[in-house]
């Protein structure tokens, strides 16, 4: 780099002017090497790697201000206390939530499903008999925590169908719509074809049923705008790790007079107004729903990450990475015997493909051996694979930190494994 | 053990020690050298890729679910036998570099007594430079395969009978 593009921000990408060089010198483990290759890290999808202004805020909270919420009156509970509720409250703004009291700080976005289908399930809003609606496209996180309630209250649930591109329109889910439909339980982004689901048609069709939705956000806060009241769900979910932040933190926006009727999710300190033996009482929004020490830090480096990613602007990273994607898509069909799978004209930055004569499995262990992460597996979509007859594919996600000159090194390696397995 | 398919050969169905079979220490000793050749990790990872193709046949019908070793990337299914008081290992990935695995385990443990296989930790693989392919229980059905390998010995070592 030369003083003129440290200085003046002058190297810039052919899209906008989204300057990917300083983009890229922010996420230190970028400049790290992997079996003697430089890292080219196409697994953000799984779990994003750290911009430096992220671990600085971790580092400076346990340095500074670190000690337990809401309970000391010592100067450093109170300051841990501010930063807690900080980063509740860059996620409030984050997804346009009217207020904080709408804000559940999780340890996972799976935390924050369970928690919904639990407190729903025990507060008798969602009984016997009535249906929740699921799509193919769900990660096993937005699965299991409804057969749970299948199998112990007797819900019923139904799934909405994908199409042969891995598209799935909204009428996949309206025609299961009916008078005992409860809930619609939907991802707004699949994790294995980077579909975008129609939610706002599909949120739009609940609500006029009278059915309550929730949307899983975790492959889509990061590539899109996310509003809450203009999209009118009534739940959000999302991980810290996707986004750029910390492990170990989600958040959960519910709306406000549903979390009021929810029962408690979990029993503890930090949840509760008063306790005897006898009975509790519980907390106000959202410290009701939150037993235990929370993730202290890791909101700190949430809210950061939250900073980060709007400080370079969502809609231009989705420009970035939709420039990095149709590039690879190109890069990637050229190759003999490869073959992509899920190319709904609506995606997000993920590549699911397979080669002919090479397991996933296979492709990812050589790739990696030439410095390139990729996922291989079933991505956690067991369901999906079966209805594509897939036992697994491999995946190669893209974050707003990835270059075309990556994509052209996983082609080449993409090549060396054709070769190997020819 | 589970319930066998109808096509498992039984015990007295022909197979035997081969004749080639090199002692247990020696086995591992090859394998170390053989890798030893290649000084690119390309052509190791050929070499045990053409290692997995010329495993000996798989019956399609024992890829069953009740022989699957769970894993999340790719799958394995394995068919332990006792013969006599030898293991016999049979093992089938749909990954080429597992299978290369499978081979290189097989080439150790197969036709062992229960002993020769307690005796021998799987210390070949780290040798190799093969270890992160046994790094976790998620990825690959290898460690689970070989976590197995070595119950089925401790039993049998424990007076167990035959299985």
């Amino acid at each position: 780099m030369t003083p003129d593009t440290l200085g003046g921000g002058l190297h810039v990408s052919a899209v906008n002017d989204y300057d990917l060089t300083a983009v890229r010198a922010d996420f230190p483990i970028l400049s790290r090497e992997v079996h003697g290759k430089p890292l080219v890290y196409l697994d953000s999808a799984a779990s994003a790697q750290k911009p430096r202004q992220v671990i600085a805020a971790l580092t400076d909270l346990y340095e500074n201000d670190y000690a337990n919420v809401h309970r000391g009156i010592h100067y450093l509970g109170a300051a841990a206390t501010d930063r807690f509720e900080g980063g509740r409250e860059r996620v409030r703004r984050f997804l346009n939530a009217a207020s904080t009291r709408e804000i559940v700080l999780t340890k996972g976005a799976t935390e924050g499903i369970n928690l919904v289908a639990s407190s729903l399930a025990t507060g008798g809003m969602l009984k016997a008999g009535d249906e929740v609606i699921i799509t193919e496209l769900e990660h096993h996180s937005n699965i299991v925590p409804w057969q749970f309630l299948r199998d112990r209250y007797g819900i019923v649930l139904k799934v909405a169908k994908v199409e042969e591109d891995g598209s799935l329109p909204a009428e996949a889910v309206e025609r299961l719509i009916g008078p005992k439909t409860r809930m619609v339980a939907v991802t707004h982004v699949s994790n294995v074809f980077g579909t975008v689901l129609p939610v706002e048609r599909i949120i739009a069709a609940a609500k006029a049923a009278g059915a309550m939705t929730l949307i899983d956000g975790c492959q889509a806060v990061m590539h899109r705008p996310v509003d809450v009241q203009a999209l009118d769900c009534d739940f959000y979910v999302f991980a810290g790790h996707k986004i750029y932040g910390p492990s170990g933190i989600g958040a959960l926006y519910g709306r406000e007079a549903l979390l009021e009727a929810m029962p408690p999710y979990q029993g503890g300190g930090e949840m509760i107004r008063t306790v005897t033996f006898e009975e509790s009482t519980f907390a106000d929004l959202p410290h009701k729903f939150e037993a235990g020490t929370p993730p202290i830090a890791q909101s700190v480096g949430l809210a950061a990450a939250l900073d980060y990613v709007e400080s370079l602007g969502v809609e231009r990273i989705a420009a970035h990475e939709h420039d990095v994607l149709t590039y690879a898509t190109e890069r990637l069909s050229a190759i003999e015997g490869l073959r992509i799978w899920g190319s709904a004209p609506n995606k997000e930055s993920v590549i699911s493909f397979t080669m002919k004569g090479a397991h996933p499995h296979d492709i990812g262990t050589i790739v990696d051996r030439m410095g390139v992460a990729v996922r291989a597996g079933h991505h956690c979509a067991q369901p999906l694979m079966d209805r594509f007859d897939l036992p697994a594919t491999a995946r190669a996600s893209f974050g707003l930190y990835n270059s075309k000159a990556e994509v052209d090194t996983l082609a080449r390696a993409l090549e060396t494994v054709r070769e190997m397995f020819a | 053990m589970t319930a066998r398919p109808e096509t498992q050969p039984s015990e007295d169905a022909g197979a035997a020690v081969p004749e080639d079979l090199v002692p247990i220490d020696e086995a591992q000793e090859d394998l170390v050298a053989e890798f030893g050749f290649f000084d690119d990790w390309m052509d190791k990872y050929q070499y045990l890729i053409d290692m997995g193709r010329k495993l000996p046949e798989f019956p399609e019908d024992w890829r069953a679910d009740d022989y699957k070793v769970q894993g999340c990337q790719s799958q394995v299914w394995f068919v332990p036998e006792w013969h006599g008081d030898r293991l016999h290992l049979h093992a089938r990935s749909d990954a080429h570099i597992v299978n290369g695995l499978i081979a290189c385990l097989l080439r150790v443990y197969d036709w062992r007594t229960a002993q020769e296989i307690l005796d021998t930790p799987p210390d070949f693989i780290a040798e190799i430079g093969l270890d992160q392919h046994l790094s976790g229980t998620r990825a690959n059905g290898l460690r689970a395969m070989l976590d197995r390998i070595f119950s089925l010995a401790r039993a049998r070592g424990q007076g167990g009978g035959a299985a």
